[in-house]
């Protein structure tokens, strides 16, 4: 193998032409891997652990273009550089040669829509903050979609907001439904009562698409970031959504979504939920139930529980009713878990989940630890252990490629499918791993074709590979993506799916305790 | 609007950065509008940290009444032609052995081809030597004292040079009182004292110039008082002008308002004809007022306490420099760059181009020119680009400037003023630097212009002056 590497100067490109570019020469015949990168500190590192590093990249600034290439010959090397270059300035022509004209600032586009109310805030970091800021300072309400928001910038800005009385959703807010609008990843929901803050963006989707395909209808749902909840932060702005839709007439039911909150913020929040009277559903994810019950709240153990409970209060349906059904299914899911478990070989004992969405990584590990004893993460409960290379998996696995150790210098997984594509090969030829997980969600702002995406990989280990792949889709009917078509593609190729990351969780967990994981 | 009210508010927004963020809320039929977002400079932080420091700054400074000011003073300024003299006779600090040139101060040693070329010319031109090695020794001695036509209220097109006993105009600033000067333009062959040249022949008609076409002129105006530049440049951009660039019609107004005036005031009727054709022969009459004009309207609002608003950009052939109204007369400079999108004439290239040179990018700074291109497709046509090129570089300035000019319009937008007042917050902020149309002069001396077409301000120089501002202010 060549590694070879080249840098560019003076050239700002947005992600999604890097990833374009990226992906079309990935393709080619004899590349190994090639990464196309800003030359930030944090991206050298990543080049460095991906032995993708080369001591030129030494020189190269912030705001300089690395290209890595990695390929069978040398000479190959040098094309694919030369390649990326010519795709690149290519690029820039045809989108100069369109003129079109777009407004180069906040302030430009406010005299084109002057009633705007909201900024939705996708570039990077240190720049989100400062244009999150301009924007808070004319009044709009802002989400930052953006990561990497240095942190004493983030704290100004989420206390400008509160001051202000704006929302500000982030940083490092992937999902929000404000009056039905889709801001960033979002799916197509009805409309309804039950209003949501949520730490966690694919959380976030997962509760609005089981209360939507339920039939029920969410009035806001308000992301925050995961960062929110974290001590440094207070709280600040899950605080500010909360206190949103205790005033808002329009919500009747509240669902709070997170990981576990750290302590005194946790505290924070439950000040506020004991000094409303509107139903509020508590679905911190692995915080023990006595004490979110000690607030006021009703606990819901998972997201699942969540949105039933939610929908329960909103059209006044008895739980016992919902507590029913879910044992029904569970009797129906153990029942298939025992014939299924029988279908692998003596080495298959391990589970690998491969996750697009953080709080869908976290769901699945809480709901899982009821059925083995040890589970490997990158992103691991509190119970569980942390992977020390995510790069490699060990018995049972939990890897979420949303984490910033992954996405640094790359799309997010809910676009770019690629990174969990290639680990979900590997982890097909390890003889050990008996069921492959994988989430995807779909909806307003992630990839438009995922079947396109997935389906080829799936059909590759359906040829070599005894392992089971279940998939849970995070969608509505009404989402851009045909849910429909997509569920019938993946049923026909042999694969389990599942509606919800619940279900689908506990399904894996029944096999693995069958097979005695 | 506090947030119960936006939950009760049709959502609009503004999308800053993932484009399909957009389609998605276009999908879902939401309002939304998409910023073109770019980091300033491909991402360089520090210009992130000067402007969080300018943000404190605006808490002390009123800044947006300083640029109001500023700006507004460019606005109400009018600028008359009110006659011609000699430059010793009328230019502020201006010596008998002093040459002035174009752009930020330069010392001879780093001046460029060209405008070693020109000041060549000047000295045949004045008889102060016979032949290069003679006026070099004068130089090298210290016999020539060199400084930049901004210092003394004036502005020359390309080398820019201005020695003692060559005419000038006179334009005056009827709203604010202060005079500005230029000299003649040279124009009408290829071979020019501005763009470097000093063979016989550019000697000879520059002499022609100083004793027929300079008093014949000087006659004309002030038999009809004084001529208003401003009336004629609005006319002009409705007439496919940009000010910069592209003269033609704005010569040919000013030809109807001079040519029965000239018959009238010349006694011999074939000098007359003479010098009403050498005018018709030169579509670059006009330039050389048109400079002064945007230079007697931009000396007017230097000096505002604390604004940000640009009053001159300049290029040496080797340095591109601007100053600031808020910075008194201080020269922000960096090297300036050889034009790109150009053409190039017959067999010449970039390789043999000086770079960027002249005083004329005063006609940017003044909402003319690029600014103004939008109303000039016949001159975008000249580097092969289509009207909607155009129009998207007029679109573009309007992002870095303070208003729109409350005379000058355009067409194309819906008779838009033209973008005007640079302010060097919005050119850091948004990455954004000022086009400027340009001509280009070869890099040796005595050849002459090679090519014309688009350059840009190097950002370096807003970032410094930013910097300088930010110093200069931060002890209030």
């Amino acid at each position: 193998m060549f590694l070879k590497g080249a840098i560019l100067k003076g050239r700002y490109y947005d992600s999604i032409t890097l990833m374009s570019v990226a992906k079309e020469l990935r393709n080619l015949e004899g590349v190994e891997e090639i990464l196309i990168v800003m030359g930030t500190q944090q991206n050298k590192l990543i080049l460095k652990s991906l032995d993708m590093y080369i001591n030129e990249f030494d020189e190269a600034r912030d705001n300089e273009l690395l290209i890595a290439v990695k390929t069978s010959n040398e000479k190959l090397c040098d094309e694919v550089i030369s390649k990326a270059q010519d795709l690149l300035s290519t690029r820039t022509i045809e989108r100069k040669e369109e003129h079109k004209y777009e407004p180069k600032s906040l302030d430009s586009a406010l005299k084109i829509l002057p009633n705007s109310n909201i900024a939705l805030i996708s570039v990077p970091g240190q720049f989100a903050a400062y244009e999150a800021m301009n924007a808070l300072r004319k009044g709009l309400h802002v989400m930052i979609f953006s990561d990497n928001v240095p942190f004493e910038k983030a704290y100004e800005i989420k206390k400008y907001g509160r001051e202000k009385g704006l929302l500000v959703m982030g940083p490092g807010c992937g999902t929000a439904i404000i009056n039905g609008a889709p801001l960033g990843f979002a799916n197509v929901i009805n409309r309804g009562d039950i209003g949501i803050v949520s730490s966690g963006g694919t959380g976030l989707q997962e509760v609005c698409c089981i209360i939507t395909n339920m039939g029920g209808g969410i009035s806001q749902a308000i992301g925050t970031g995961g960062d929110d909840v974290k001590k440094h932060f207070e709280g600040m702005s899950f605080i500010t959504g909360l206190e949103a839709l205790i005033e808002d007439n329009d919500t009747k039911v509240i669902v709070l979504i997170s990981k576990p909150p750290d302590l005194e913020v946790l505290e924070k929040i439950g000040e506020v939920i004991k000094k409303s009277k509107k139903p509020i559903i508590g679905a911190f994810l692995g915080v023990e139930k006595e004490i979110i019950k000690n607030y006021g709240a009703i606990p819901a153990q998972n997201l699942e529980e969540a949105a039933l409970l939610a929908i329960s209060y909103s059209k006044g349906i008895p739980w016992s009713f919902f507590l029913e059904k879910i044992k029904e299914t569970e009797n129906m899911l153990m029942e298939k878990a025992k014939i299924v478990s029988k279908t692998f070989t003596d080495e298959q004992k391990f589970f690998r989940g491969l996750f697009q969405g953080g709080t869908l990584a976290y769901e699945n590990q809480v709901i899982l630890k009821n059925f083995v004893k040890t589970l490997y993460s990158n992103v691991p409960l509190k119970s569980n252990i942390k992977l020390e290379n995510p790069w490699f998996s060990k018995e049972h696995t939990v890897i979420d490629f949303g984490d910033e150790f992954f996405t640094v210098g790359r799309l997010h997984p809910q676009l770019n499918y690629e990174l969990r594509n290639q680990r979900i090969l590997s982890e097909a030829r390890d003889k050990s791993v008996a069921i492959i997980y994988l989430d995807i969600v779909i909806g307003f702002g992630t990839n438009p074709d995922p079947k396109s995406e997935l389906l080829p990989v799936l059909l590759e280990i359906k040829k070599t590979s005894n392992v089971l792949i279940i998939i849970t889709i995070t969608g509505t009917d009404k989402d851009p993506q045909n849910k429909k078509d997509l569920i019938e593609s993946f049923k026909n190729l042999g694969i389990e799916v599942f509606e919800r990351n619940a279900t689908a969780s506990k399904f894996a967990g029944y096999i693995l305790k069958f097979i005695g994981g | 609007m506090d947030i119960k009210e936006l939950f009760k508010s049709e959502i609009q927004v503004i999308n800053i950065g993932l484009n399909n963020f957009k389609e998605s809320l276009d999908r879902a039929g939401f309002k939304s509008v998409n910023v073109d977002w770019s980091p300033p400079e491909g991402g360089d932080i520090e210009i992130l940290e000067l402007l969080e420091k300018f943000e404190t700054i605006k808490t002390k400074i009123d800044v947006y009444k300083a640029n109001e000011e500023a700006v507004n003073r460019v606005l109400f300024s009018k600028p008359k032609l009110v006659g011609m003299a000699k430059a010793i006779d009328v230019i502020p600090g201006m010596k008998k052995n002093m040459i002035l040139h174009a752009g930020p101060p330069i010392t001879w040693e780093r001046m460029c081809g060209p405008m070693k070329g020109a000041i060549f010319g000047a000295i045949f031109f004045e008889g102060l030597a016979k032949n290069e090695r003679e006026a070099e020794e004068m130089i090298k001695n210290g016999e020539i004292e060199f400084s930049p036509c901004h210092n003394h209220q004036a502005v020359g097109p390309m080398a820019g040079v201005i020695s003692p006993n060559m005419s000038v105009y006179i334009v005056e600033n009827e709203t604010y009182g202060n005079k500005a000067f230029s000299p003649l333009n040279d124009e009408g062959v290829v071979k020019s004292l501005r763009m470097g040249a000093y063979t016989p022949e550019v000697i000879e008609r520059l002499k022609w110039m100083e004793q027929n076409f300079y008093p014949a002129i000087d006659k004309a105006i002030r038999y009809l008082g004084s001529i208003d530049l401003k009336a004629i440049i609005a006319q002009a951009l409705h007439m496919g002008d940009e000010g910069h660039s592209r003269h033609k019609a704005s010569t040919s107004l000013l030809f109807r308002i001079l040519a029965p005036a000239i018959v009238k005031t010349t006694k011999d009727s074939c000098l007359a004809e003479q010098i009403l054709k050498s005018i018709d022969v030169n579509d670059f009459t006009f330039l050389n007022l048109s400079m002064a004009a945007a230079k007697v309207s931009l000396d007017a609002a230097r000096n505002i306490y604390g604004s940000t608003m640009v009053v001159a950009m300049a290029r040496n052939g080797v340095e591109f420099g601007i100053q600031i109204s808020g910075l008194g007369d201080e020269w922000f400079t960096a090297k300036a760059e050889i034009p790109t999108n150009a053409l190039y004439f017959g067999k010449f290239t970039k390789e043999v181009a000086n770079p960027d040179i002249g005083d004329s990018s005063i006609t940017e700074t003044y909402g003319l020119g690029a600014f103004a291109l939008a109303c000039s497709p016949t001159f975008i046509q000249f580097v092969k680009g289509t009207v909607n090129d155009a129009i998207y570089k007029t679109q573009m300035m309007y992002e870095i400037t303070l208003k729109e000019n409350n005379v000058y319009q355009i067409p194309f937008l819906n008779f838009r003023g033209t973008p005007t007042g640079i302010d060097i917050k919005l050119v850091l902020e948004k990455g954004i630097v000022p086009f400027i149309d340009t001509a280009i002069a070869h890099k040796e001396p005595n050849i002459g212009i090679i090519g014309a077409g688009f350059a840009q301000a190097p950002f370096e120089v807003f970032k410094k002056a930013m910097t300088a501002y930010i110093q200069r202010y931060s002890y209030i």
